[in-house]
Formats: C-alpha cells, structure tokens, sequence
C-alpha cells in the first residue's frame, strides 16, 4: 500500500522554481532516503509533503486521501485529519523549551488528539524507555544534549502515531558523537517496520538502513532507486559526482 | 510630624490607585494593540501604529489635559478627574506594554509554530500554550522598566487637579516653607519602586528553569 504519493510537485519561491515536476511515492514499511547536494529542494519537498509550504503544482495524497490534487488543498477539516497522519522531525529538534521533556511529549497527545491526561502520560513514558531517556522525563530541554533533545522529539512525533515519520537532516545539529546515537534509533525504527523518509548527508547510513534512494539535484529527482544499487552504482552522472565526494565509490 | 506623614500616606494611596488601574487595564489591553499591529490587514496595522506613534510621540501631560478636557470642548461633557487620569495613562501605558510584546512575540523563533503546527495545534493553541509562556519571560525585564516608570508617572496626575502623593507633598512644603515634605515623597516613590523591582526579580527567577 502507498502511504505517500506525490504527482508532478512544483513549488516557486518568487520567481525561483525550486521543486520541478517531483513524482514519487513510499509504500508502508519503507524507508526511503533523500539525498543531494545543498539547495537541490531536499527540504523543500519534506516541508510541501508535512504542509509547512505550500505547492504551486501537482498532487500529494497520504494513505489515499488527497491533501492536494493539481494544486487545490482539501477543506481545513481534512487537511488537519491528512496531516496529523504525518510526523516530522527537525534539524534543529524545535522542542518547547518552557515544558519538560514529559509535557513535550504529552501536551498534543491531550490537546490534539484529546487523549487522557494519565494516557498520554503512559505512552510518553514508553516513548521515552524505547529512546532511552526514561530518566530524564522531568528534565527540560536545555538540560539535555543535543542528541537527547533530537530523540525527545522523535517520541514527540512518534507519540501521536503518525503512519509516516519524515525526518529533515536528523543529524546536521549534531557533532559526530551524538550522530550515533539517532542512527540507531532510527535503525530500531525501521526494524519495527516504521515508514520513514529521511533527508540526508550520512550517505553510510543511508546505504545501510534505507530501502530506495531518491537523489535530487537543482530541484529535480534525478535519481532513484533501491538504495544499496544507487549508492553503490550510480548511473546518473550527477549522482556519480555527488557520491564521489563523499568518497563512496 | 504624624499629621503629615498622614496626608502624605493618603496622598499615596492615590497615586497607588492610579498605578494598579493602570496596569490593571493596559496590561491586557495590549496585547490586542500588538496583535493588530501584527496584523497581515495593512488597514489594521496602519491604524494601530497611528495610535502608537500619537501616544508615545506626545508628552503623557498633554495627553492628560486631552482626555480630561476634549469632551468638555466638543460636547460639553465634564467627568470625573480621577477616571480621566485613568483613561489617559491606560491607553499610553498600552502602547508602550503593546510594543515591548510585539518585540517579545516576533523574537520567538519560528520553528516554535512549525513543531506546533506538525503536531496539530491549532493556531489559538499554539499561540496560547506554545508562545505566550515563552513571551511572557522574554518581555519581563522591559516591562519591569515600563512599571517603574508608571510608578514616577502618577505625579503627572496632579495636572488636572488629582492629589495624589507628589501634590500633596509640594502643599504641605508650601505651607510649612520647608522642601522636607517633597524629599519626603521622594523617599515614598523609591520604595514603592524598590518593591516593584523586587516583585519581577522574583517573576524572573521563577521563570528561570529554562531558557
């Protein structure tokens, strides 16, 4: 089944195209990767798919409803029902620095979702365990590192039962050290089958726990497939010199 | 000695009252202000800051004798003084509690609203659960500043003939040909700021578990 398919996406900034024609789609359990050089709308297309921008062309549909079709966005009833399938994950965690860890965790599954107080709390706490932060649930945000603080938000996303989590450059914020320590909860994420799309630079991990790989250079899909064959064997001579440089090849 | 720290004592109470209405009122007042001035409407935005640049581009003592006396000129209406000072220190204390919010609202980074958004709080939520919180410690500091200044404002009440401490002083001074009464009042104000000071110390330290 498709938990996401985009159709001939198009999005300017002022006059700037920065996405052109994008087409692709994830199936349920996969985890696909988005690679490419700065600038190539990496970004931009996770912030079109999670409604953070808006599209000025094609289609997204999330589980078979339609968020967008040919540039019209569904009713404001749907929208918010489409999106809350959809969890992201931010380069620069964007926890609430004024709620502890807990409350970060809880405070949408209560006033968004109206789960019980005491239910929400339940699951953050098992969040929590899973990330391996149990101790820390009392704490806030800036007490933590900032590997700490990027797993807080990953149970942030997870705690509403998102059917895809989107991750924007996880680990960019972070030094290598820390970078670790999100890779492998990622890993522990795609073993439990969770449909993941990931942006970015760890070209290794991307090999390693990505099922395809879309490759996108100057906002185009140049690119795609499994992802051990693009990563290892490029066709595309863009991709060949991308993946140079990370002396992968 | 007693009979004056007496009148004195009265006098305060006054300008107390003046003080705590004043904030009583522009302190919510203001943030509609800022809201407006925020506002995407250019219409909207273009008429809050008209009233803006009028309330702090006046002096607060003509701003006085405005309210007081406009109504009386155009419809010949007279009212209470004490509600005059009131109105008059209400609607310039909320423009300047209006701007220190706009401040404290834009500084807020925008990747507060993003999270908020993606996990599905409305804008009101977002706005009330996400953003004041974090606003209200941001603007602590200025608005302790725009207090102290209210408390030193009130003597401006005596312009349209409310007695409040500082008028009350300077009668007693006249009367007994003597300036102690005026220092006197001085010393009444500086406490009254000590202990305005010292209430938002504590508002920041309680709000200092993060930052």
């Amino acid at each position: 089944m498709e938990v996401i398919n985009v159709e001939h996406l198009s999005k300017y900034f002022g006059t700037l195209e920065v996405l052109k024609d994008i087409s692709f789609s994830v199936r349920q359990g996969e985890v696909l990767a988005i690679i490419g050089p700065s600038g190539s709308g990496k970004s931009t297309l996770l912030r079109c798919i999670t409604h953070l921008e808006e599209v000025n062309g094609g289609s997204i549909r999330v589980c078979d409803r339609a968020m967008v079709a040919d540039a019209v966005y569904a009713d404001k009833e749907t929208l918010r029902e489409v999106c809350l399938m959809l969890g992201l994950v931010f380069q620069n965690f964007n926890l609430f620095p004024h709620f502890t860890v807990l409350r970060n965790i809880t405070e949408a599954q209560v006033h968004v979702l109206g789960r019980k107080e005491a239910d929400a709390e339940i699951a953050a706490r098992e969040l929590l365990n899973k990330m391996g932060l149990s101790d820390k649930a009392n704490a806030y945000p800036c007490e933590l590192s900032g590997g700490q603080q990027q797993r807080v938000s990953i149970a942030r996303a997870l705690a509403l039962d998102p059917r895809v989590l989107f991750f924007d450059e996880p680990t960019s914020a972070l030094d290598p050290e820390l970078t670790g320590e999100i890779l492998k909860v990622i890993r522990a994420l795609a073993a439990e089958k969770m449909t993941m799309v990931i942006v970015t630079h760890e070209m290794a991990f991307a090999r390693d726990v990505a099922d395809r790989v879309i490759f996108m250079d100057e906002g185009l899909v140049v690119e795609e497939g499994i992802a051990t064959e693009v990563l290892t064997n490029p066709q595309n001579e863009r991709t060949k010199m991308f993946l140079k440089r990370f002396g992968q090849n | 000695m007693a009979k004056l720290l007496e009148t004195m004592l009265q006098g305060s109470l006054v300008s107390i009252s003046v003080f705590l209405l004043t904030l009583l009122f522009s302190l919510p007042l203001a943030l509609p202000i800022a809201l407006g001035r925020m506002s995407k409407s250019p219409f909207v935005s273009g008429l809050v800051n008209l009233y803006l640049l009028v309330m702090r581009g006046t002096p607060l003592i003509l701003q006085l004798i405005f309210v007081y006396f406009a109504p009386y000129y155009l419809f010949k209406l007279s009212y209470d003084r004490f509600t005059a000072v009131i109105i008059a220190f209400v609607i310039n204390y909320a423009a300047y509690f209006a701007e220190i919010y706009r401040g404290g609202i834009e500084a807020i980074p925008k990747g507060q609203y993003e999270a908020a958004k993606v996990l599905g709080f409305t804008k009101k939520q977002t706005f009330i659960r996400i953003i004041l919180p974090q606003v209200v410690k941001r603007i602590i500091p200025s608005t302790a500043n725009e207090v102290i200044t209210l408390v030193k404002d009130t003597a401006l009440a005596q312009t349209i003939g409310v007695a409040e401490l500082f008028r009350v002083a300077q009668n007693a001074s006249a009367r007994q040909f003597s300036t102690a009464p005026i220092f006197l009042a001085g010393v009444f104000y500086f406490i009254m700021n000590w202990a305005v000071s010292a209430g938002f110390l504590k508002l920041e330290k309680r709000l200092s578990y993060y930052h």
